[in-house]
């Protein structure tokens, strides 16, 4: 294996992290379903390499800017849909995604369905690890405050969070803004890894594609968002001999370890210090008892 | 929280420093091996076309080989699915570049493809030559001709070009009506220079009319297309389409020619469709019935069982163009190579193939046309377009 061929996967595998953990938090932690987050992405991508490209903007800008309309976009598409209940609000993001990419395929400033070639490529490993750390980080941050909680109690039972005194829409819209800001921002380095921009690539199968990986990893866990992500950008790499047969086989392996595992990878739970010490046996252990001894 | 953290970054640099270790297990290129690598859609809605120049590749390969192969090695492919989307070309590309060592790269068929691994292409100094990739932005981009980007056809405006020039000047056409697919790279281009030619030579353009990929009811489109009256049609897109949009316009009573680009050749459009089509043009980049192509078609068959598709024939001229870039080159070295394909000038079997250093397109290559007749293709002319 060459290092630069991996680190290109590793690449994507990032870029995949990030968008990725912006849907575990709509899906996994909030409970909305959205199968149109590659619109999002695609929103994303486009700002960002026009305000990096046609308007000079230095590649971290172009980078927010990018997460930020996406989040903008989310922000009126939320208003509109997310009083909607259930499988109303999954249908709506569908429709909006493939609006997107159709209003891109029709819009010639950006290339059309031919695609804006010749984007300069920016993105470099490290890049994506710290775009996608600081991604993990912020997450967990959020997740285990106040804010998390009350998005957690929406995702159980909307009934009972509202009786709690939770405002279920406004946690429902800020939800959405940052998983849609994460979208954005991966959308934004893909195309500077990539060089290359085309509407096809942020069709209804990425966005497909995006929910199956939250599933895989188990709803509600941040740690099995990223490992799903990394394994299933891998998995068709890793196939990639078998030509043809290919895609067979990565879905035969998905539905195998969704059949094994339905709760997914993690299954609600999260890789911590604590457990990787406590399977490891030793040092938390000690840690403990010592205290306790002490006390 | 800290902890959380710190484990979090701890999992990530694991990863890194596995695969990192991953990466000190260089595999060395073979003594008397030399791999060219070819990336396609081996599955997807392209998957016929990128199994037909697959096919063609290891062929050639195995015929070259038989007869003693090149400069004393040989030759072998190694070929990668990339279901037609541009991000798994480069994953494929860069697989090729680094892991199997390839001195070339054949293929894509998609332009999109083709246009993003240009960068890959220029980072490691391998050339490729795209098949079917009729974007002219493939090769030249803002003015400037990419260096390591050749192509075996002919381009997007060439072919609108063509079209134009033939249903205006020849079948003396006047009013023209275009059903495209807006979604797709090659369609919305080839609509855009057929328009382009067809109003610059002074006809008119009486309906534009777009569907989306995927769409298999065209009867709103071809309702107003029929109230604008056309004398052709032009339906640039690809066969399973063509086959049914043919037959709901004749079936809403649509009366005029129907033409069409280098998407139509395939013997599913007449057996889907061939009394709809019955009188209709199209475009191609080869005489089917050209006694110099008949040889490769009738290899092909015995080999594999079935016709070659049309990509398969720039396959294998694109695969001519290599091996005699690499003959005056008389090395493996990508970069000779690449100097050497920049002066290419043979005679494939898809028509002369003299590789501009400007462009790195053939330049002046003629366009075949072919029209429909009694459920055959039937050759009418070659047709080029002079400026």
């Amino acid at each position: 294996m060459d290092w630069f061929y991996i680190e290109g996967v590793l690449i994507l595998a990032g870029i995949n992290i990030i968008a990725v953990l912006g849907l575990s938090l709509l899906t996994g932690f909030t409970g909305l379903f959205s199968f149109g987050h590659a619109g999002f992405m695609a929103v994303g991508a486009y700002t960002s390499v026009y305000f990096g490209e046609r308007m000079g903007l230095p590649f971290l800008v172009a980078i927010i800017a990018g997460g930020l309309s996406a989040g903008l976009m989310s922000l009126f598409i939320g208003r509109l849909t997310l009083k909607l209940k259930g499988d109303y609000f999954c249908i709506a993001t569908l429709g909006f995604g493939e609006a997107i990419r159709l209003l891109l395929d029709n819009l010639q400033v950006f290339g059309g369905a031919r695609g804006w070639p010749g984007i300069p490529p920016k993105v470099d490993l490290t890049t994506v690890v710290i775009f996608s750390l600081l991604g993990i980080i912020f997450l967990v941050f959020l997740i285990n405050s106040r804010h998390g909680r009350a998005m957690i109690a929406v995702r159980e039972e909307e009934l009972a969070a509202k009786v709690m005194g939770i405002d279920v829409y406004r946690y429902k819209v800020i939800s959405l803004f940052i998983s849609a800001v994460y979208a954005g921002v991966a959308g934004g380095l893909l195309g500077y890894y990539l060089t290359f921009l085309q509407p096809k690539l942020f069709g209804l199968q990425k966005s497909t594609e995006y929910t199956i990986m939250v599933i895989f990893g188990g709803i509600g866990s941040i740690s099995g968002s990223v490992l799903a992500a990394f394994l299933l950008t891998v998995l068709p790499e890793i196939l990639r001999s078998f030509a043809v047969w290919r895609f067979v086989i990565y879905g035969a392996a998905v539905i195998f370890i969704m059949i094994a595992r339905p709760q997914g990878l993690m299954g609600g739970k999260e890789i911590t210090l604590k457990g990787v010490t406590s399977i490891l046996g030793i040092p938390g252990k000690n840690r403990r008892t010592a205290r306790s001894g002490e006390v | 929280m800290l902890k959380k953290v710190a484990v979090l970054i701890l999992s990530v640099l694991l990863i890194t420093a596995f695969a990192t270790g991953c990466g000190q297990k260089n595999q060395g290129a073979a003594g008397d091996v030399v791999k060219v690598g070819w990336i396609g859609s081996l599955t997807g809605d392209q998957a016929v076309w990128g199994q037909s120049e697959l096919n063609t590749l290891k062929m050639l390969a195995e015929e070259l080989n038989n007869s003693g192969g090149l400069l004393g090695k040989k030759i072998e492919i190694v070929g990668y699915d990339t279901r037609g989307d541009a991000t798994e070309a480069v994953n494929a590309v860069k697989r090729l570049i680094s892991q199997d060592k390839v001195i070339a790269i054949i293929g894509p068929n998609t332009s999109s493809s083709a246009m993003a691994i240009s960068g890959i292409l220029e980072e490691f100094k391998v050339p490729d030559i795209a098949t079917v990739a009729t974007n002219p932005k493939v090769t030249v981009l803002d003015g400037k001709v990419k260096p390591f980007n050749f192509r075996v056809c002919f381009i997007d405006p060439y072919q609108g070009a063509v079209a134009a020039g033939y249903a205006y000047d020849v079948l003396g056409f006047k009013k023209a009506a275009v059903l495209y697919d807006v979604t797709d790279e090659y369609s919305q281009g080839l609509a855009e220079f057929f328009i382009k030619t067809f109003e610059e030579k002074g006809g008119k353009i009486v309906a534009k009319e777009a569907f989306k990929s995927g769409d298999t009811d065209f009867r709103p489109q071809l309702s107003k297309i029929k109230a604008a009256n056309p004398d052709v049609i032009f339906m640039p897109y690809f066969f399973k389409e063509v086959a049914l949009s043919a037959k709901q316009a004749r079936d809403l009573g649509i009366n005029s020619v129907l033409m069409g680009g280098d998407g139509w050749p395939s013997d599913t459009l007449l057996e889907m469709a061939a009394d709809a089509v019955e009188g209709s043009y199209f475009v191609n980049h080869l005489d089917f019935d050209d006694p110099a192509v008949q040889e490769f078609k009738q290899k092909y068959k015995a080999k594999y069982g079935k016709m070659p598709e049309l990509n398969g024939y720039l396959a294998h001229d694109a695969f001519f163009m290599l091996v005699d870039a690499i003959k005056r080159a008389n090395s493996f070295d990508p970069v000779a190579i690449r100097d050497a394909l920049e002066t290419v000038d043979i005679q494939g079997i898809t028509g002369r193939i003299k590789i501009g250093k400007d462009t790195h397109n053939p330049e002046g290559k003629e366009a075949a046309i072919i029209k429909i007749e009694g459920g055959k293709y039937k050759f009418q002319q070659k047709y080029a377009v002079t400026e």
